[in-house]
């Protein structure tokens, strides 16, 4: 689960490139963060990873409390995540197998548990005949998909990907969110920042739309304000974030 | 276990992918172990020379004609009194002739000096040979024994204590400013060395970053590159210091023996006694030099 509240961030250089942000994304959900260049959504992506750190606001993402967590801890909280991005970062200098065996590796697997879990990924992935090729061998589509299998070997509660269709033709577009939308069935949370509407059309999900730093809309609070109007119509939808994220950190 | 292992591995091929600039870095780290080892055996061997001279070369004191038993054993109280002294031994005239006769005269001391049986030319020659616990006393202990009442004469090795203690200071200043200027040069070039690894491994790093990699996996192999830089870099020079310092043993010693006796104190330290102190001095220093080194570096290029 994903919980952000009242979250602000200031650059050094005095440019404010989130404000005000409440957003909350239930496990297993598929969300969509939209919006033009300069919107914010790299920035709540770096935010969401830890790699920056709020100027106001809280952040809770796994049970981690982003604004509390321990700098050894963070290691543990980015394994609890899996990030793809737009240009792939593959290592050019290793093959398939060891691109996706390398996310083990560095967490101290051991040659079991790669062993049995590499060729799972690259199976689920389609890439089980290619574990020997290189990087440059194969297609931008297919070196999405070894990013996917790379980030969804350590068996991540969440995926984030940040354009992950950015560089891939339309063809390799479908397939790679067929294959997000495949993973998002067998239980994990994928987040996809994305500028693509024709994808956001298609796949009716989740939509975030991200504005100068702000929120503009959120097709999933505007159907959870439905039903609650229905309902009851009383409480909004940052009260009850509001109130989740203290459950939460008394629980914690 | 796993984790040590996979540093290792990684070390090594940093190492690998950056050999140009792990060798220039070896190199120097290797001159630099090397002048160590050399200025190192100097000031050892010069040490040892001076201990040799401490033990060897005393002050020698003459009494006055006039001097009695009685004067002779205030001489010498007033000597021990002073302090920092190891040893006095009394030579008696006796003695000093029997001495004298066996080292100049040979083995026909007997028949050449019996025109002096009964006359002994060394009358009044009695003395104290007096050895200090520091070489470098000696100078003031000599002005001190030549102003006591009853002493006629003092004699001492002032010449060889002061070459012995400017040679020593000489060749500590030299060694002190080359090292420096070389370790400077060696933290220079693994420092670059490293910064180098690290960029070229700046996208595995962002990956192991966002993966989940903790920092020590992160900046372990770049310890381990600088680790192998130095034990490397220590391994050579003293591999060369043990076969040159064994040659230069050989030819000293040879060349000792031909100058004939008397000349044997002035031999080298040997090289099982000192080449342990040089591997280990060496060897520290060179892992020493690669870990803090890296260990910096790294920390500065990758804040996590």
């Amino acid at each position: 689960m994903i919980i952000l509240e009242n979250v602000s961030k200031t650059y050094q250089t005095g440019v404010r490139a989130v404000k005000d942000l409440n957003l909350m994304v239930e496990d297993g959900e598929f969300v969509f963060i939209t919006g033009k260049s300069g919107s914010g959504k790299s920035t709540l992506f770096r935010l969401l990873t830890r790699e920056l750190k709020p100027t106001e606001g809280s952040i809770m993402v796994n049970d981690f409390d982003l604004d509390s967590i321990r700098r050894r801890q963070i290691p543990r909280f980015r394994r609890s995540i899996g990030v793809v991005f737009q240009d792939f970062r593959l290592l050019n200098d290793r093959n398939v197998y060891e691109n996706v065996a390398f996310a083990q590796r560095v967490i101290g697997a051991s040659p079991n548990e790669i062993k049995s879990n590499v060729p799972r990924m690259l199976q689920l992935t389609g890439l089980s005949h290619k574990y020997k090729n290189m990087p440059y061998e194969l297609s931008g589509g297919e070196q999405q998909r070894v990013a996917i299998a790379r980030a969804l070997v350590n068996q991540p509660r969440i995926i984030l990907a940040d354009e992950p269709t950015g560089n891939l033709d339309e063809t390799n577009t479908m397939e790679i969110m067929k294959l997000l939308e495949d993973i998002n069935r067998m239980g994990t949370t994928v987040i996809v920042i994305t500028h693509s509407m024709s994808m956001l059309e298609s796949m009716k999900k989740r939509v975030i739309s991200m504005e100068k730093g702000r929120i503009v809309s959120d097709t999933g609070s505007e159907r959870k304000n439905k039903g609650a109007g229905a309902a009851a119509g009383t409480e909004s939808t940052s009260g009850s974030r509001a109130g989740v994220i203290r459950r939460r950190r008394r629980s914690i | 276990m796993r984790t040590f292992f996979y540093c290792i591995g990684q070390g090594l091929a940093n190492t690998r992918r950056n050999i140009l600039f792990s060798i220039a870095s070896v190199a120097t780290v290797s001159a630099c172990i090397f002048l160590f080892c050399m200025f190192f055996s100097i000031i050892a061997n010069v040490r040892s020379i001076v201990y040799t001279a401490e033990t060897t070369v005393g002050i020698t004191v003459f009494f006055d004609e006039s001097a009695d038993d009685a004067a002779k054993e205030s001489v010498k109280q007033a000597i021990m009194d002073r302090g920092g002294v190891k040893k006095i031994v009394y030579t008696s005239a006796e003695e000093a002739w029997e001495e004298f006769k066996t080292e100049y005269f040979g083995e026909d001391a007997e028949e050449l000096s019996e025109a002096y049986a009964d006359d002994n030319p060394l009358a009044d020659s009695d003395s104290y040979e007096i050895f200090l616990n520091d070489i470098e006393d000696q100078e003031a202990m000599a002005e001190y024994i030549a102003g006591l009442p009853g002493v006629r004469q003092v004699n001492y090795a002032n010449t060889v204590v002061s070459v012995l203690k400017s040679l020593n200071k000489v060749v500590s200043i030299l060694s002190i400013v080359i090292i420096g200027v070389l370790v400077a040069v060696s933290v220079f070039l693994i420092s670059n060395t490293i910064s180098v690894a690290a960029a070229f491994r700046k996208r595995e790093n962002e990956i192991m970053r966002l993966i989940g990699a903790t920092d020590f996996m992160i900046r372990a192999p770049f310890v381990v590159e600088g680790l192998l830089i130095g034990l490397l870099g220590a391994l050579i020079p003293l591999a060369a210091v043990y076969y040159i310092y064994g040659r230069v043993m050989e030819y000293f010693t040879a060349w000792l023996s031909g100058l004939g006796t008397g000349f044997e104190l002035m031999g080298l330290v040997p090289l099982d006694i000192i080449f342990p102190y040089l591997a280990g001095c060496g060897l520290l220093f060179g892992a020493g030099i690669g870990f803090i080194v890296s260990f910096f570096t790294i920390r500065k290029h990758l804040r996590v």
